[in-house]
Order: C-alpha cells, then sequence, then structure tokens
C-alpha cells in the first residue's frame, strides 16, 4: 500500500476481480448444465429471489426474529457472567469452587443440547434463546475472570494506598481494567451466538428465523433461497463484527491502551 | 492439603447440580422419560459403553473430525501460504474470504445436503469447508509475521529460496498456522455434531442425540453429551497443547 493517504485502487481492483471471477465461475458452473438448474441457480435467480423476499417483507420478519434471540441470549449471558466472571477473579474461593464446573461445560458444543431443549421446552424461542445463552455464557464468563484477574496490582495497590474503599475499587479500578477483556470476550461470544442461533434453528424452530427459512428452503428445493439467506447472514455477520463489535474492542483498547483479551 | 480442598471445592457446584436434579426427577413431577434419575442415566452410561455403542459412534464422529480436519489444514495451510507470499493472491482471495469467514458454516448444511446428498461425504465437506477459513486466515497473518530482516539475511548469505521458505517462512510462521489449526479444529468440533443431525449419517454421536429424541431417551441423550463433554477435554489438553509444547514453545518462540 502507498504511503500517501491516495485510495488504493490498484488493490481494490484486485479485490473486486478477485469478487468478479468467483462469480463469473459460479455463473459458468450454474449454467453449464452439470448440476440441474435447481440445485446451483445462476446468479440472476438468486439476485431476483433476494429482491423478492426484501419487497414482500419476509426477510425482515426472519431476520428480526433471529436477532432478537441473538440479542436476548447474549444479553441474559452478559448479565450473569459479568458479575460471575468478576467474582471468580476477586474471591480465591469462588474461582476454586466454579472453575472445574466451568472447564466441564465448556467443551459441550451448543449445539449438542438442541435435541434435548427441545424435549424439556418444545421447539421455538426458549429453546433457541438457551441455546444461545449456552454458547456464550462460558466463554464470556472466562474472559471476564481473565481480566479480573489480569489487573495490574499496581493500579489496586495505588488506589488502596490512596483510600479507596471497596464499591470505589471495584467501579474505578477492576471493573474499567477488566472491561477489554469483557469486550473481546463478547465478540468471541457473538461469533459463537451467531452459530448456535442458525443451528438452533435448523433444528429447532417452529416458523420463523434465517435458519428456519433456509431449512424450509431445502424441503422444496429452492436452492436460490438458501443461497439469498446464506447472503443476508454473512452481511448481518460482518456489520455486527465490523460496525459494532469492532468498533467498540478498538476504541477502549486503544483508549486506554490496554492489551488485548485472552482469543479462546 | 491445598490440592484436597480444591477438589472438595470444585466438588460442590456438581453436587449441588446433581441434587437438585435428582430432587426434580423425583419430586418434580415429570415425566421420568424427560428426567430420569441420576441411577438411571448412569445405568444407561454403563450400558452404552458396555455394548459398544457409544464407543462406535465416537469413533465415527471422530473419524469425520479427523478427516474433515485434515482437508481442511491441508488446503487452508496452502492457500494462507499463497496469501501470504503473493500480493496479488492477497488481494484477489481477501475480500472474499472475509465475506464467507462471518457465516456460521451450519447455514450451509442443508444446501451441502442438496448438493452431495445425505451422509458422510457432505458432512466431511461441510467439516473442512466451515474449518477451513480460520486456518487460512492465520496462516496469512503468519506468513506476513515473518520479519523481513529474516529472509533479507539468509538471502544475503546465499540462501536458496526453497531454503528460505522451508527454513524461515515456514517456522516463522508456524506459531500462528498453529493457532490457526486449533482454531479450526475448535470450530469443526462446534458444529460437528450439529451436522450430523442435519445429514442424517448412519451412526456418529450427534444422530445418537437425534436418534434418542424420537424416543423420548433423554438418559442416552444425557451420557452421549458426558461423553462429547470428554472428548472436547482431551482435544484441547492433550492434541493442541501436546503440539504446540513440542514445536513452538521448544523451539522459544511462546511462551509456554
Amino acid at each position: 500500500m502507498s504511503k500517501t493517504n491516495a485510495f488504493p485502487w490498484a488493490t481494490w481492483g484486485r479485490g473486486l476481480s478477485g469478487l468478479v471471477f468467483a462469480l463469473v465461475l459460479w455463473e459458468v458452473f450454474a449454467r453449464s448444465g452439470f448440476y440441474s438448474k435447481a440445485l446451483t441457480p445462476p446468479l440472476m435467480t438468486v439476485a431476483l429471489k433476494l429482491q423478492d423476499m426484501l419487497m414482500d417483507g419476509a426477510i425482515f420478519a426472519h431476520t428480526g426474529v433471529t436477532m432478537l434471540r441473538v440479542w436476548l441470549g447474549l444479553g441474559i449471558s452478559f448479565v450473569i457472567a459479568i458479575p460471575l466472571g468478576m467474582l471468580m477473579g476477586t474471591s480465591n474461593t469462588v474461582q476454586r469452587m466454579l472453575s472445574p464446573l466451568l472447564s466441564v461445560l465448556m467443551p459441550i458444543p451448543s449445539l449438542a443440547w438442541v435435541p434435548l431443549f427441545v424435549l424439556w421446552f418444545g421447539i421455538g424461542n426458549s429453546s433457541t434463546i438457551l441455546v444461545v445463552i449456552y454458547a456464550s455464557l462460558f466463554t464470556l464468563t472466562y474472559n471476564t475472570w481473565t481480566g479480573a484477574r489480569a489487573i495490574n496490582q499496581v493500579w489496586t495497590k495505588s488506589a488502596f494506598v490512596m483510600g479507596a474503599n471497596s464499591r470505589q475499587m471495584l467501579w474505578h479500578v477492576v471493573l474499567p481494567g477488566t472491561m477489554p477483556y469483557v469486550i473481546s470476550g463478547l465478540r468471541i461470544a457473538f461469533g459463537r451466538a451467531w452459530i448456535a442461533v442458525i443451528g438452533g434453528e435448523l433444528l429447532a424452530s417452529p416458523d420463523w428465523g434465517l435458519g428456519k427459512l433456509i431449512f424450509d428452503a431445502r424441503e422444496f428445493l429452492e436452492t436460490e433461497t438458501m443461497l439469498a439467506a446464506l447472503v443476508i447472514i454473512g452481511l448481518i455477520g460482518i456489520a455486527i463484527e465490523k460496525l459494532f463489535l469492532r468498533r467498540l474492542e478498538a476504541a477502549t483498547i486503544e483508549r486506554w491502551g490496554m492489551v488485548q483479551g485472552d482469543r479462546r | 492439603m491445598k490440592r484436597i480442598t480444591d477438589i472438595l471445592l470444585g466438588c460442590i457446584p456438581f453436587v449441588l447440580i446433581f441434587a437438585a436434579w435428582q430432587w426434580l426427577s423425583v419430586f418434580g413431577g415429570f415425566p421420568q422419560k424427560l428426567v430420569p434419575e441420576l441411577g438411571q442415566i448412569a445405568q444407561t452410561f454403563v450400558r452404552l459403553v458396555q455394548e459398544g455403542t457409544l464407543w462406535n459412534a465416537a469413533v465415527s464422529t471422530l473419524y469425520r473430525l479427523l478427516l474433515g480436519f485434515v482437508l481442511s489444514g491441508v488446503v487452508g495451510v496452502l492457500i494462507g501460504i499463497m496469501m501470504g507470499r503473493h500480493k496479488t493472491v492477497e488481494d484477489r482471495l481477501l475480500p472474499l474470504i472475509s465475506f464467507l469467514y462471518p457465516i456460521p458454516g451450519i447455514a450451509y448444511a442443508p444446501l451441502f445436503v442438496l448438493w452431495f446428498g445425505l451422509g458422510d461425504l457432505p458432512a466431511i465437506l461441510l467439516i473442512a469447508f466451515a474449518s477451513t477459513f480460520a486456518v487460512i486466515m492465520n496462516t496469512w497473518r503468519g506468513v506476513r509475521s515473518v520479519k523481513p530482516v529474516w529472509i533479507k539475511s539468509a538471502e544475503v548469505m546465499g540462501a536458496k529460496s526453497t531454503d528460505i521458505f522451508w527454513r524461515i517462512v515456514l517456522p516463522g510462521a508456524l506459531p500462528f498456522i498453529l493457532s490457526g489449526l486449533r482454531l479450526g479444529l475448535a470450530s469443526a468440533w462446534r458444529i460437528l455434531v450439529a451436522v450430523e443431525m442435519l445429514m442424517s449419517v448412519k451412526i456418529g454421536l450427534g444422530w445418537m442425540i437425534f436418534g434418542s429424541q424420537t424416543f423420548l431417551n433423554t438418559d442416552v441423550m444425557l451420557s452421549t453429551i458426558v461423553l462429547i463433554g470428554l472428548i472436547g477435554v482431551v482435544l484441547e489438553k492433550q492434541v493442541f497443547e501436546q503440539i504446540e509444547r513440542r514445536t513452538v514453545v521448544r523451539w522459544g518462540m511462546v511462551r509456554g
């Protein structure tokens, strides 16, 4: 890349050419008749389908339901994980009590629970939200815990010497010090929650959600609907990652000049 | 002494959960099929292990994981190295990969079923596809992170380009490649169970959970989940920490 602030035309051009090449390859393959057009629809069919879905608003309902599930689940996880992680980071007894439980539950893939949740809570919102909670809770707790332990001892000691009481210590030293870890935990948690919600909807959704949209499309061999939904899923994932999470992370880490969290 | 208190403290939440479960099962008024007693679950677990059902399912699941992971590792490392070494390749592939990377692999499952049918083939391909992006991105970053000074000094000392690649670029990028492989394996593991449920494979841990749902065999489902958790711990602790200890930690590239 050039040292001046000029727009990197060459890089963008090459990037675009890579995308165009991939799309042309798809188009040629789709029209070659090697596979049925129902299975590999040409780009125009996918684009028209996407337009259809945007026009009749169905896609917004599906997206809205999926987003609601993901954010509600993440929110519940957040509310549980932050105090829990802080408690584990600050109290040695709590840490020794809970860390074995955490290390047993964390490696179980959240989606393995879906059929069980379906038996207990039926298909629909409660099961999908529970999967999201399971997928995000432990990472978030783990990161908060790591963050609380990684707080610079000099800060706590100087605050102590300057006569901070325990409440001031929590709100002005420990919590801000843990924030970078919490935020990078949130990024990882979102990635897992996003997988969990789509997988959960594929396995256990009654009638709405992007995962359900894809699942139903298979029954009717509507490959273009699947591809259109995949495009939407990709765009939402990128939008949340770039516009929300990465900015949040960069803002805190850059502003406070702190280390990044453990990327588990 | 500290060890013993550690173990005792660590047991408390498990004891509480088990007690609550047992209480729910006996006095909660839920059907035994849905909330079986602890003894029942333990019996089922032992029976499944003795019959070999659990073992067979685990072997075929691990076989899928291994094949998918090897495929994604080979393809991912190759593409990542190409991208790291050649600017033109990097510019062409990066936008495409950055778009595909955040799409959850599991979302492709119905599509792969349409394209490749049901069973092993689409499951393995999907596992490979879903986990390859983490490998590509990390390998690419790793190759980019190799210090130009190292390459220049080797050139000055008369090293051939193949030597430079095998002795400098590859070892230099290895910590990143390994962490990419680790992330790839973790993401493969995270969706594999669900992929098995959606692909109706003949045998496998995910399929065992999914199949038990129809017959309300909650005890079988929970037994399978216990095994899944154990395998997850072993994969993390034994496989990857060992590899890292023997390579990059030993060479002093990262701290153990």
